[in-house]
């Protein structure tokens, strides 16, 4: 099973933080891949907050493409960050040429466009990018969005923190997400390593969808361009988040809603029952069936925390005010935050919602039958 | 020679029928009880005669003839009286001395019982025993990352949504504007879907009607029923029962005047209207109460004399174009209750299934769609239509649901399929096969009818003489020496049982499966099937 690990810091963290916290949780996942979404961006690329930073791996004749691409958008990069890699990889991760994450200016006819309009163009660029490389594998594109930076690779945390120098003084980051893979795929696909990112939502889950495949021809048939992917059924988790949100205009209470309603009995003694009723049955194919540990990051650096309705995965909240963590395992949070009031953790139960926002001053919990 | 008597073209012996009796003089005690509980008259008291030779000991004595008479049972080999291996002699029986034996080759009465020109009619569904429905196995067993659930203590939410459902986008905005939202109807799967009152006896109706009462108010199971196409008894209609029925309004109309006139003593709304456009049994066939059926409750209820045949128009009469009446009916029959009850159509399974669909997504008020595939049962149709008319509900079913996942209204129409649902007993399976296939739910009719009530009729053509008012258990049956046989708190008793067991299964099957908070429709990637070609028809795994 998976390992999940999110921190969000007043003071900007280095990954390694998070790679730690997975190390400890070694025993859930089993080296075959890693995922990292860092946001709130500290480091070098604090100075470039508005701009779109672009990150993937790249073949040398895909890092060509993708300059050409960019450069005939006129897009113009305004900032590298260099990660070199030691010589031989460790056992499993594949030798790449390079591994991109690069700041851009927008293109300046792109400046005067709604910012609606701008995210929207952002998004259709970055499926451009992966649909070019998708053939070849030349290209990998995991994130192209303003204070956003992802890496993903395979192998274990621990041993590829070390090979990509992610200690690297640059890449410093106040609210970061991770995750070790245990692979339930024979095939290691980059592409279904999480955190999954769209438009400044990210999610990471642990887990087994088993309602995957309706939800996911509920989702691409909304006819939205960014529903698409799913090499992993934990996608639809992210796209369910960024429908929610953008699509419906609804908050998080309702995130929790609609993955995982209540029973029909219930809602008729919910104090906001008649509505959640219907909103119920109009995302009913977006009910989620576990078991799942879900751990997000909206746009506005709220780190959340919820699970399914069977609450067959654990999960965890604590930290003390100025920095909190949520984890799939108690041993993560412990080596991430070992000096916090234990007796302030949180453990959500099936209808819970935990979340952190920006201020980063206390954990607040929800439950579903509040709102 | 001796005279073989008459010999007509039509003179079948017992070989030729597909039932033979097999009797034993050993074992009857000639109490008769056979022949009086034939439905079809199929057996007489025989007199028969014997002549045993006697030969007596030395040459004094010639040989000679001793002639003796014994009692037993005559079958008739009329065309009109051939067995229909109901059994029912077998059950009166008290010595087990008769029962009724399938014949060894294909009878020779499928020539012949046409007399008068008029072509066979029956009650009862297709005769062909194989069901595609039954090949299907659930292969997407959790293991290891995704424990299996516990079919037994686990909290399950089974139910299903009849109703038009606004994509959550015009849902929200409606929220907000305070708009009208469609009614939605929070159901169980499996609806005991369109038998007539005048289909069914009375006893079995009331059995009906009072184990899903049962299953509403005491076991918590929103289970519905659907009236068919002949009215609703008046004190159903005023009374708090009203919302676990579907109202069906069909081509010949029966019994809407009395449900018009009940309206503005309603209690309670209906569940639904169902609008009937055809069956699976007998698609493009109206339905038909032949006049045995007809006495004076049945005529009263459905506003008709009595003791005529009431054959209902293939087409809804006051049609133009199907567009415009299905779009008009059902817009009028959602505004005859304030748009607060859901209307759907009912239709056979056809290959022009997408084409109705179609027209359905556009029509606001539109809140579902029933298909009834070849295998759907009914009370009376003639044997072509049953045998050989129709679509197979799977395709018709998976093509309508993929359909709606193209255009992204799969949430919004409803399918519910019907039609062979449980013909060789596998109920749950077959359920649970559509519903991943893409069925909101399912409707069945024969299979309650066999599990409450004992019914006798099969695929390989036994009885099925529903449509002549002489159903040997009292199914569908007006004559009340007939349906007086059926109890109907023990009907309802047997309803209970079957959705008890039903949820069972379904749970047993969904549980290994991981689903447990929402009803798995849709979910293709759980089924498998050993034939490829299906397998690639039906778009799920093509397991060996
Ligand atoms: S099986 Fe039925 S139809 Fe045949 S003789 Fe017996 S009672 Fe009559
Ligand atoms: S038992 Fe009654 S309902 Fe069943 S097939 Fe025979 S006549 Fe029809």
């Amino acid at each position: 099973m998976c390992r999940l690990f999110a921190v969000t810091s007043r003071e900007p963290l280095s990954p390694m933080t998070a790679v730690h916290a997975l190390n400890v949780m070694k025993e859930g996942h089993d080296g075959s891949g890693m995922g990292l979404f860092l946001t709130d961006l500290g480091g070098s690329f604090e100075r470039f907050r508005g701009s779109p930073i672009l990150s993937g791996i790249f073949s040398n004749e895909g890092l060509r493409a993708l300059d050409r691409y960019l450069m005939d958008l006129d897009f113009t990069v305004k900032y590298k960050l260099s990660i070199r890699p030691a010589q031989i990889p460790p056992a499993g991760t594949p030798k790449r040429d390079n591994y991109v994450v690069r700041a851009y200016d927008y293109p300046p006819d792109w400046l005067a466009l709604p910012q609606e309009e701008r995210e929207h163009r952002l998004m259709l660029t970055r499926l451009r990018l992966r649909q070019m490389g998708e053939a070849d594998g030349s290209m990998l594109i995991f994130s192209f969005w303003p204070d956003v930076i992802m890496i993903k690779e395979v192998g274990d945390p621990m041993e590829l923190a070390g090979y990509l120098g992610l200690d690297h003084e640059e890449l410093q980051a106040r609210v970061i997400l991770a995750q070790g893979r245990q692979n339930t795929n024979y095939a290691i696909n980059i592409y279904a390593c999480h955190p999954f990112f769209i438009q400044g939502y990210a999610t990471m889950t642990n887990g087994e969808n088993t309602a995957f495949v309706p939800i996911r021809e509920f989702l691409t048939s909304r006819n939205y361009a960014g529903y698409t992917g799913y090499q992993s059924d934990s996608e639809v988790f992210t796209h369910i988040l960024h429908y929610t949100q953008k699509g419906l205009g609804l908050g998080l209470d309702l995130y929790k809603h609609i993955i995982t309603p209540l029973k029909d009995g219930e809602l008729g003694h919910h104090p906001n029952g008649t509505k959640l009723k219907q909103i119920k049955q109009a995302c009913r194919p977006l009910i989620i069936d576990g078991p799942n540990c879900v751990i997000g990051c909206l746009p506005d650096k709220t780190i959340f925390m919820v699970h399914d309705s069977k609450k067959l995965r654990p999960g965890i909240a604590g930290g003390s005010p100025g920095m909190f963590a949520l984890s799939s395992e108690v041993c993560g949070l412990d080596a991430a935050i070992p000096a916090r009031n234990k007796s302030t953790d949180i453990q959500p139960m099936k209808y819970d919602t935990v979340m952190i926002p920006p201020g980063r001053d206390e954990v607040i919990r929800w439950n579903q039958w509040e709102r | 020679m001796e005279s073989m008597g008459t010999l007509t073209p039509s003179t079948l012996s017992r070989t030729d029928l597909p039932w033979q009796l097999a009797w034993s003089r050993e074992k009857c005690t000639l109490c008769g009880q056979c022949t009086a509980v034939c439905p079809v008259r199929a057996i007489e008291l025989g007199v028969h005669r014997k002549r045993v030779v006697q030969v007596g000991l030395g040459l004094a004595e010639k040989p000679g003839n001793v002639f003796s008479v014994y009692h037993g049972i005559r079958q008739k080999t009329e065309p009109a009286f051939a067995c229909i291996g109901c059994g029912m002699c077998d059950l009166v029986c008290p010595n087990g001395a008769i029962r009724p034996v399938r014949g060894g080759e294909p009878d020779k009465l499928r020539f012949h019982n046409n007399a008068g020109g008029v072509p066979r009619r029956r009650g009862g569904r297709r005769n062909d025993p194989r069901s595609l429905l039954d090949e299907i196995k659930f292969i997407r067993i959790s293991m290891l990352t995704d424990p299996a659930l516990d079919a037994g203590r686990h909290d399950f939410e089974l139910r299903t949504l009849l109703g038009r459902i606004l994509p959550p986008e015009a849902l929200v905005r409606a929220v907000q504007d305070n708009g009208w939202i469609p009614p939605v109807r929070e159901i169980y799967p499996l609806i005991i879907g369109s038998m007539s009152f005048g289909a069914l006896s009375p006893n079995m109706w009331e059995g009906l009607q009072m184990g899903v009462a049962y299953l509403n108010e005491e076991m918590g199971m929103p289970v519905r029923i659907c009236t068919g196409e002949g009215g609703c008894p008046p004190r159903l209609l005023r009374s708090r029962f009203l919302k676990y029925v579907i109202l069906q309004i069909a081509s010949g109309y029966f019994g809407w005047d009395e449900i018009i006139h009940a309206l503005p003593e309603m209690k309670e709304d209906p569940c639904a209207i169902e609008i009937k456009y055809g069956q699976g049994a007998k698609p493009g066939d109206g339905g038909l109460l032949m006049w045995y059926k007809v006495n004076r409750l049945i005529a009263a209820i459905r506003g008709v004399p009595p003791g005529v045949s009431l054959p209902s128009p293939p087409t809804h009469q006051t049609k133009y174009s199907i567009e415009e009446s299905v779009a008009k009916m059902t817009q009028s029959m959602a505004m005859a209750w304030g748009f607060r009850v859901p209307v759907y159509p009912k239709i056979s399974a056809t290959s022009t299934t997408l084409a109705v669909l179609n027209n359905l997504t556009r029509n606001p008020y539109a809140s579902g769609l029933a298909m009834d595939g070849e295998d759907g049962g009914t009370g009376a149709a003639y044997n072509v239509s049953m045998n050989t008319m129709g679509h197979p509900i799977a395709s018709n079913i998976r093509d309508a649901y993929l359909n709606l996942v193209k255009v992204g209204k799969q949430n919004e129409i409803p399918l519910f399929a019907g039609g062979g649902i449980g013909k060789n007993g596998n109920l749950a399976a077959n359920a649970a096969a559509l519903i991943m296939l893409g069925a909101s739910g399912v409707q069945i009719g024969k299979y309650i009818m066999q599990a409450a009530a004992g019914c006798l009729g099969s695929e390989t053509d036994r009885c099925n003489i529903c449509n002549i008012g002489l159903c040997p258990k009292g199914i569908t049956s007006q004559d009340p020496r007939l349906y007086r046989r059926l109890d109907p708190e023990q009907v309802a008793q047997r309803v209970v049982d079957t959705y008890l067991s039903f949820d069972t299964e379904l749970k047993k099957i969904v549980a290994p499966l991981g689903r447990s908070t929402s009803l798995p429709i849709g979910m293709s990637d759980a089924l498998g099937i050993a034939d490829a070609t299906a397998a690639e028809r039906l778009r799920i795994s093509h397991v060996l």
